[in-house]
């Protein structure tokens, strides 16, 4: 395969996983917002920070209103970020790629992109947001179905896996690095009903809500939560599931080419250190710079697929 | 103004009974209501838009993707006709091999005589580094469009040969794609010559063609000048449907003597380009010093055999404009018999007594730019104002040997879907012929472009022309 297709693929899924993680980050703030007394101005700001692009918001826009700051998320085309431009970045790659995709996925990204193109034409008025941040969730899932559905498995639906795992566990580790010290140990036996609500927020964040409160009835607590998000395997949102996932796509490489390259051992250094360690010594050790660490981490390990296997010239 | 019909249609006699190759056709499309058709119709548009077949506009504000028109009315020919067209391009396109052979090497028809010297060495479409060059199987041209159009029953002329990168085959293709979907019916009632195995064809053409030292399966890449290109759904479209890779220039690079693609695990040779940019863009190192499309050096490997180029760089010189006069010469030098298919003919303005004829009748010919192409720069007396007429004459009398002028041709009319029903629009035909060594396959049909506009005789997409699907009935 080219290196450039490649990286067409691995770029067209980090693209389509991040539309459908700001997506959800907005349809989180926006019910924060509504059960919140307080304006919500607060949990605007922290998932423009999330995003990434609370600094570029702020050089637009004086205050942080949740009008403004849902139309940069979801609109805004000078705004990388926005849903708009990552997916029009997602069809361009796809676009690029065409010869390495299903016909049905390429029809599930280009769908996507018209209906996106005709929902997000004007400001989207707050009683439409649920609709239209529904919708953008969908369309992420029939591609999704689609790739599952159609497509081959052989080192173009490595590549493509890649990027989503890589791209997911940066959202879902941005997430806990902006709200960390909500799931710092406190004193108090029990959370305060704001610390619920903080909580829930994380969850949600994640789409971890449902299958959390399955697993820990009645039984909210921010340990819980983190060992969660970061350790269990078995939430397709954990960081440990992304790198899971991430060390068998780079073991069929490995097989499919013959040899194994440097990200495939960064990668599994990383794996070691979330497979070994318990959720309290990761606690006791600073939740934050173990965050931090595993952000530097795994952009580095993205960067160094990216030379493996030859992206760029 | 007079009634009389001005123009051959090919799906009514002048009275209004059918003409046999449509009877059937008419007969089906008179049991429909139109705003069934019509249904059909926005249909179509939408599996156009939804499968991405679109083209990029140059000169756009922003990179404007668009939709080529598509007109479900079919274009029928009847097996018959389409076997004495398909007889003619098959001489065309061999004498234009044998020509460019010649052209390249001992040049036998200057020193006969039979075409002016000055009319290749002083071209830009020659390439003084093909000389002596034989192309890996022998072929120059591995797909050609020749652009047909017809007057009258049995009156086809060639309007163009293309002989570098002629577009639109994917366009033939998903035409009839939709056509199966949005008439099932049709096709079971109507038999109909099948388009669907050119990719096929177009890869096993293409291999057969590949350098000697090649053994196994060849690799076959198609060359692309990026997403932005208008033609690019094209260019992705057929290496998708023969199994190539799609590249760019920056995924190519010459490694130990052979042309390489980067790939995943490191630097694989490439056997057969087939390449969509043009012969000046394609090496830095040998032509046009800016270009970032192409291969430096690729030109080097290609003269000592390394990779084959489809089709061949240099083959410009069979097309231009100004040898196209000569083409009835021309097939037969080479081929020892009389040109099956007729050219239109043409004014040649580089000679004084020519061009103050063209001069004197420009309100009824056609002016094309020798090296023109997709409809640019081209002058349609009849249709011009008298504005365009003399901002037209000025930049002949500047530079008359730039131009040729053709008489405008009464173009064949076949029905289109308007607001008012079926009304006739002007058609032409570009049929895709594939040469390798030892085969010519013609598929049956082509691609029909239609001007949209009424009266039009323009048909090129860049100036609003649309398609239709062609069909050649079975005998």
């Amino acid at each position: 395969m080219l290196g450039k297709t490649a990286g067409g693929l691995f770029w067209l899924s980090r693209f389509l996983e991040r539309s459908e993680n700001t997506a959800r980050l907005v349809e989180a703030g926006f019910r924060m917002a509504l059960t919140r007394a307080a304006s919500g101005e607060d949990e605007w700001a922290s998932v423009l920070t999330t995003v990434g692009c609370r600094d570029a918001y702020l050089a637009r826009h004086e205050t942080v209103t949740p009008h403004n700051a849902v139309d940069y998320l979801l609109r805004d085309k000078t705004n990388p970020m926005s849903v708009y431009s990552v997916m029009r970045m997602a069809r361009d790659n796809a676009r690029a790629t065409r010869t390495a995709l299903t016909r049905e996925v390429w029809e599930a990204v280009n769908d996507g992109w018209m209906l996106l193109q005709d929902m997000l034409k004007r400001p989207v008025p707050q009683t439409e947001l649920p609709v239209v941040l529904s919708s953008i969730r969908q369309q992420g899932a029939v591609v999704r179905g689609a790739l599952q559905g159609t497509m081959l498995r052989n080192d173009i639906f490595d590549f493509s896996g890649m990027g989503s795992l890589i791209e997911r566990a940066d959202n879902t580790a941005r997430i806990l690095d902006v709200k960390y010290y909500v799931l710092l140990p406190t004193g108090a036996p029990v959370g305060s009903s704001l610390d619920n609500v903080q909580w829930e927020m994380i969850l949600r964040s994640a789409s971890a809500e449902r299958s959390f409160h399955w697993l820990n009835p009645g039984n909210a607590n921010p340990k819980a939560i983190a060992e969660f998000l970061i350790l269990d395997a078995r939430m397709p949102r954990s960081l440990a599931f992304c790198y899971d996932g991430l060390i068998s796509c780079l073991t069929h490489l490995e097989k499919d080419y013959g040899d194994r390259r440097p990200s495939h051992d960064l990668a599994a250094r990383l794996e070691a250190g979330l497979t070994g360690r318990s959720i309290d010594d990761i606690l006791n050790s600073g939740l934050h710079e173990f965050i931090r660490e595993f952000l530097r981490d795994n952009a580095a390990i993205a960067s160094q697929i990216e030379t493996d296997y030859r992206f760029y010239e | 103004m007079g009634e009389k019909p001005a123009f051959f249609d090919e799906m009514r006699h002048p009275e209004g009974s059918a003409r046999q190759p449509y009877a059937q056709y008419c007969e089906w499309v008179e049991s429909v209501e139109t705003n069934d058709l019509r249904k059909k119709s926005r249909e179509a548009e939408k599996f156009f838009r939804r499968t991405g077949i679109t083209f990029n506009v140059y000169g756009g504000k922003e990179a404007d993707e668009r939709l080529i028109p598509f007109d479900l009315v079919p274009r029928i020919i009847d097996g018959r006709e389409w076997r004495l067209l398909a007889r003619g391009i098959e001489q065309r396109v061999k004498a234009i091999n044998s020509f460019l052979h010649d052209i390249y090497h001992r040049q036998e028809i200057l020193k006969a005589g039979r075409i002016p010297e000055h009319l290749i060495s002083q071209n830009a479409a020659f390439l003084p580094q093909m000389i002596g060059v034989t192309p890996p199987g022998g072929v120059y041209t591995h797909i050609v469009g020749t652009d047909l159009v017809r007057t009258g029953a049995d009156e086809f002329f060639v309007l163009e040969d293309n002989a570098r990168t002629p577009s639109g085959v994917s366009y033939m293709l998903e035409n009839r794609e939709t056509m199966l979907k949005m008439f099932p019916e049709l096709f079971s009632r109507i038999k109909v010559q099948p388009v669907g195995n050119y990719p096929t064809l177009l890869r096993r053409s293409l291999s057969k063609c590949a350098p000697t030292h090649c053994v196994g399966r060849p690799t076959v890449a198609v060359l692309t000048p990026g997403l932005h290109n208008s033609a690019y759904f094209e260019h992705a479209f057929l290496a998708d449907q023969m199994g190539a890779e799609l590249v760019e220039g920056h995924d190519l690079r010459v490694v130990d003597g052979r042309v390489a693609m980067r790939t995943t695990q490191g630097y694989q040779p490439v056997d057969v380009l087939y390449r969509r940019i043009d012969d000046d863009y394609i090496d830095p190192l040998n032509f046009n010093r800016d270009s970032l499309l192409g291969v430096p050096g690729i030109m080097d490997v290609y003269r000592a055999g390394g990779i084959t180029l489809a089709n061949a760089p240099g083959t410009g010189i069979a097309d231009d404009k100004a040898i196209y006069s000569y083409m009835p010469e021309i097939v037969e030098f080479y081929t020892g018999q009389a040109a099956i298919l007729k050219n239109v003919p043409t004014y040649r303005c580089s000679q004084p007594d020519t061009l103050k004829y063209v001069l004197e009748h420009l309100d009824e010919l056609v002016v094309k730019e020798v090296h023109g192409s997709g409809g640019y720069g081209m002058l349609v007396g009849p249709a011009a104002s008298k504005r365009e007429l003399a901002a037209f004459r000025a930049k002949l009398e500047a530079n008359p040997s730039n131009y040729i002028a053709q008489p405008t041709l009464a173009l064949s009319t076949v029905p289109v879907l308007t607001r008012a029903g079926l009304a006739p629009r002007h058609v032409d035909l570009r049929p895709y012929v594939l040469v390798s060594p030892d085969s010519i396959d013609i598929t049956p049909g082509g691609l029909t472009r239609v001007a949209m506009k009424a009266g039009s005789l323009v048909v090129n997409s860049s100036q609003g022309g649309g398609t239709k699907d062609t069909w050649v009935l079975e005998e």
